[in-house]
């Protein structure tokens, strides 16, 4: 390794601006002539609009206009899409409801837009939207998946009957069956799988901007993947043809998956921008963040496990019940389905599988992926089930686990995926030895006599990442291909700019991707210029999500590296008179083996630009692309062990140690690898105890700021002990897995099986506020 | 409307506002100096902390009418030119930001309390201060190794002036 090529922890590209305060995000970004949205937004969970009157709002200082839902379906707008079909058990298409960027008739969640407002300042834009008189006929609402597919409950879309989007299944009923007629015991378990509310720090925000010459539009916004957003805005609603709308991702301050999707809000900023035709700017507040980003998990759960009299897993049976929300987001359909019910065979060999998922609409926010994405459902499924199943089998839970574990790779599961690599023996052995789990009786014990009730919590996780191979996918019902794509344009001089599909928003990929180039080429990273998140720069992509960008956009990457590699050292062999096999890349020199003849990459660059002295035939320049599509999934796996104490009196759960052993392949700069793990782990303790996001049965958000929705503050969660081991990847360049969800996906069931360790009582669901352990403490006495 | 007068980063500046003008507001939209970020708008999350004359505070929640006089500092005005100040560089030797958008309150919030605790800062101390700023990115684990480290720098510097 070089000492700023793979596995060097380099110091990141991008922190002087963003120490410096030089970050340059939507909001901070202002256009001449530009005037600001304020959404009209319901305050009922469902009701019908019976009339907009906006006529005291339009003589309001500074309004430039309101435009309403019926107004963008009369410009017909396309309605907002769901992006992967899935078919029920029965082979029906999900039934899918209509949903227009601002309502026109019915409004099926508190917050959704019914109107805008457009004024030349923010402030006169929000004082104007507080005029517009809308009259609602409210209707009655549901939010309790449970509730919504009774008998008699309120109706939200009439494609949908009884409020089910789908009742789908996975793997072999009958098979299933049978292991569980075979069983010596069978573990029975309800969980439920709190709703999170992403909360990336930066509010979403969009300016779209209109040329009325060239009837072209420039969106800017904060975006995971700035050609998506392009390629659904034109394909599917109508704003403008690709060629003729630019979208601009620029610094984002986080997404965790709630910037995938493309919201109304964009598309009204860019269809009122050709309206009013001036330049609209929309930038949200927390609460419209609450109301309105795609919020995650939210599943209810049946599951059994059926095991041999020697403790051998003979099936697993899920019946999930999984809430939507109001509509159904870009890749909703897809979450609780092909990336939850394929991950059910955890690192376990489990012969038979069988999953139904029933997916259902509420009068809720829509639910689409947040950070793992269906991954950590099924992570805390099977590792409470695992945890339980010991307590009940009265054996440790780590020796269950390891009895269970799959040790053969390749691993075909009876749920569609096919694990390539792994060792999960040695994961969870790096984790007891860091975590000193022999010990812990003794530690156990100890706290005991001091009045305290201490835990210990287990949970091995696998995902499936670097999302994905196209085909794969395409037969699952995904609408688009997963692969990525790269450039490579080498200067004239030398410096290189890499341009990639992947988007940065907190990843660090331009440091980590220049590093690859440090390591094949030899140049520093200070030579090389990472370009991403604008469509008229970087031909094509797909995206940040996943923990997708490495493993395909890096590998995408790699391969462009490889055909400047072969072009720069036949310009080189020529320059030299030397054979092209003999040439050696050693420090950016292109050397001669065997000799002291050598050129520096910046005179081969020159050559290839001057073009006076190349190869018969060769085109001049130095500049590839690759289009990288992945032959599988990668699965990052690993063990994480949680050592916690209970105060007995007040519930308060305190951290004693938190280990996490993770295996993600190589690692290509090892700082910012562990800075991924802290942040996922966080997330995943943020909704073991805090987090959760709480409706009232009118469809009131209760939790819309951070005064009442408990994020993970700095005094919540401990300093985290980390171990790496490897396996490399077979399936990419790069022998990489990805990192960028592990934490979020193994964390939580960790930290519930240590507490329901600690007081002795398995029946507690997340978030396990210092309420809710206490009770469950006196209700387990 | 208000006219008010303050020092920012060093700088007279003056204006006329409306009265409801925030401080945030007047730094961004009015000063251009958009290194100080709106997260919550209800003074939760930290990522609008600047310096009031020398003390932490948050400008989503301070009317600019109320700190008509004063001396601000922002983020952008505490490096020394080209030479990032001990905490900018802490954070960037730490590994302790992410998205960076939390980052410049973050920063301001912890040089106001290496600058309160001088050098008898620990682990603890530092998240129980941190509690009004959130970071979702980081897990705060390497914004508070970023603190420890600050602190010692920033005392080391002291005791060489």
């Amino acid at each position: 390794m070089g000492v700023e090529g793979i596995g060097a922890s380099v110091l990141r590209k991008e922190d002087r601006r963003f120490t410096t305060g030089k970050g340059r995000y939507v909001d901070d970004i202002k256009l001449q002539g530009m005037t600001h949205a304020h959404f009209v937004r319901s305050p009922h969970g469902h009701a019908k609009v019976k009339g907009i009157d906006s006529s005291a709002a339009l003589k309001m200082p500074g309004v430039v206009a309101v435009l309403t839902g019926q107004q963008i379906v009369d410009d017909k707008v396309g309605n907002l899409i769901c992006g992967w079909a899935v078919h029920s058990k029965d082979g029906t298409p999900m039934k899918m409801g209509a949903w227009p960027a601002m309502a026109p008739e019915v409004v099926r969640f508190v917050g959704q837009a019914v109107a805008v407002v457009i004024a030349e300042t923010k402030n006169q834009a929000r004082d104007a939207a507080e005029a517009v008189e809308v009259t609602y006929e409210e209707l009655p609402a549901v939010t309790n998946v449970k509730a919504s597919i009774a008998t008699g409950a309120p109706q939200l879309h009439p494609e949908a009957p009884n409020n089910i989007v789908y009742d789908w299944a996975l793997g072999d009923e009958a098979a299933t069956n049978d292991a569980f007629s075979k069983a010596a015991n069978v573990v029975k378990m309800d969980l439920v799988n709190n709703r999170l509310a992403p909360n990336a720090m930066e509010p979403r925000a969009a300016i779209a901007q209109y040329d009325e010459a060239e009837e072209h539009f420039t969106l800017y916004t904060t975006s995971q993947n700035p050609h998506v957003a392009r390629l659904v805005l034109s394909a599917f609603y109508n704003i403008a043809p690709e060629n003729k709308l630019r979208v601009i991702a620029p610094d984002v301050g986080g997404g965790f998956g709630s910037k995938i999707f493309i919201y109304p809000e964009e598309m009204v900023a860019l269809w009122a921008s050709k309206k009013v035709n001036r330049p609209v700017k929309w930038t949200g507040d927390r609460t419209e963040a609450f109301l309105t980003d795609a919020h995650g998990r939210d599943h209810v759960s049946h599951a059994e496990m059926a095991f041999d009299k020697d403790n051998k897993i003979l099936g697993l049976r899920v019946k999930t019940h999984a809430n939507f929300g109001a509509y159904m987001s870009l890749f909703s359909s897809s979450v609780p389905t092909y990336l939850y019910a394929t991950l059910l065979s955890g690192q376990y060999n489990i012969p038979a599988i069988y999953a139904e998922v029933m997916g259902v609409y509420t009068n809720t926010s829509p639910v689409d992926a947040y950070r793992g994405a269906g991954r950590p459902e099924a992570s805390y499924l099977v590792e409470r089930m695992m945890e339980t199943a010991a307590r009940q089998l009265k054996v440790d839970p780590a020796e269950l686990r390891s009895k269970n574990f799959i040790r053969q790779f390749p691993h075909q599961t009876p749920v569609i995926m096919a694990y390539d690599i792994g060792d999960f023996q040695a994961s969870l052995d790096a984790a007891m030895k860091s975590i000193d789990y022999a010990g812990f009786p003794a530690r156990k014990a100890k706290a005991k006599s001091e009045g305290k009730l201490r835990g210990i919590g287990l949970s091995c996780y696998i995902e499936a990442c670097g999302i994905a191979p196209s085909k794969a996918v395409g037969s699952l019902g995904a609408g688009v291909g997963l692969w990525e794509s790269a450039e490579i344009r080498v200067n004239p001089v030398g410096t290189i700019e890499v341009l990639t599909g992947s988007h940065s928003h907190g990843q660090g990929h331009e440091t980590t991707f220049c590093q690859l180039v440090a390591e094949r080429l030899g140049v520093p990273v200070s030579q090389v210029s990472i370009l991403h998140g604008d469509t008229d720069k970087v031909q094509f992509g797909m995206g940040t999500y996943g923990s997708r960008s490495l493993a395909v956009g890096g590998s995408a990457i790699v391969k462009a590296l490889e055909k400047v590699e072969a072009k720069a050292k036949k310009i080189a062999a020529h320059q030299l008179e030397a054979s092209e096999s003999d040439i050696v890349i050693e420090n950016g020199e292109f050397k001669v083996t065997g000799t002291d003849k050598s050129i520096a990459l910046p005179m081969v660059a020159l050559a290839a630009y001057t073009a006076h002295n190349l190869p018969d035939g060769m085109e001049p320049g130095l500049k590839e692309s690759a289009f990288y599509d992945p032959s599988n999934f990668t699965f990052p796996a690993g063990t994480y062990i949680c050592e916690i104490e209970v105060d007995p009196g007040t519930g308060k759960t305190e951290f004693v140690n938190f280990v996490a052993a993770d295996d993600f392949g190589r690692l290509i700069n090892p700082m910012i690898v562990e800075g991924q793990v802290h942040g996922g782990l966080t997330q995943g303790i943020g909704q073991a105890l805090l987090e959760g996001a709480v409706y009232d049965s009118n469809g009131q958000l209760i939790t819309a700021s951070f005064m009442d929705y408990a994020m993970p503050r700095a005094d919540d969660v401990p300093s985290y002990k980390l171990q790496h081991t490897t396996t490399l990847c077979p399936g990419n360049p790069l022998g990489v897995k990805g990192c960028g969800e592990a934490g979020a996906i193994g964390a939580s069931a960790a930290v519930i099986n240590a507490i329901t360790d600690a007081i002795g009582n398995n029946h507690l669901d997340m978030p396990a506020t210092p309420d809710k352990v206490w009770h469950a403490i006196r209700a387990g006495a | 409307m208000t006219a008010i007068s303050l020092t920012v980063n060093g700088k007279v500046v003056s204006g006329n506002v409306e009265d409801r003008t925030l401080l945030v507001q007047f730094l961004r939209d009015h000063l251009n100096l958009t290194g100080t970020h709106v997260g919550c708008d209800t003074s939760q999350c930290g990522a609008c902390v600047v310096h009031v004359d020398g003390r932490a505070v948050k400008s989503c929640t301070t009317l600019v009418g109320q700190v008509d006089g004063a001396s601000v500092t922002t983020i952008e005005g505490l490096s020394h030119g080209d030479e990032l100040h001990p905490m900018q560089a802490a954070f960037r030797d730490n590994h302790g930001l992410q998205c960076g958008y939390c980052t410049p309150g973050m920063i301001m919030s912890a040089v106001d309390i290496v600058q309160r605790h001088g050098g008898k800062l620990d682990e603890a101390t530092v998240r129980h201060e941190l509690e009004g700023n959130i970071c979702r990115c980081t897990g705060y684990h390497n914004i508070v190794k970023s603190v420890l480290d600050a602190a010692g720098r920033m005392s080391t510097a002291q005791a060489a002036e």
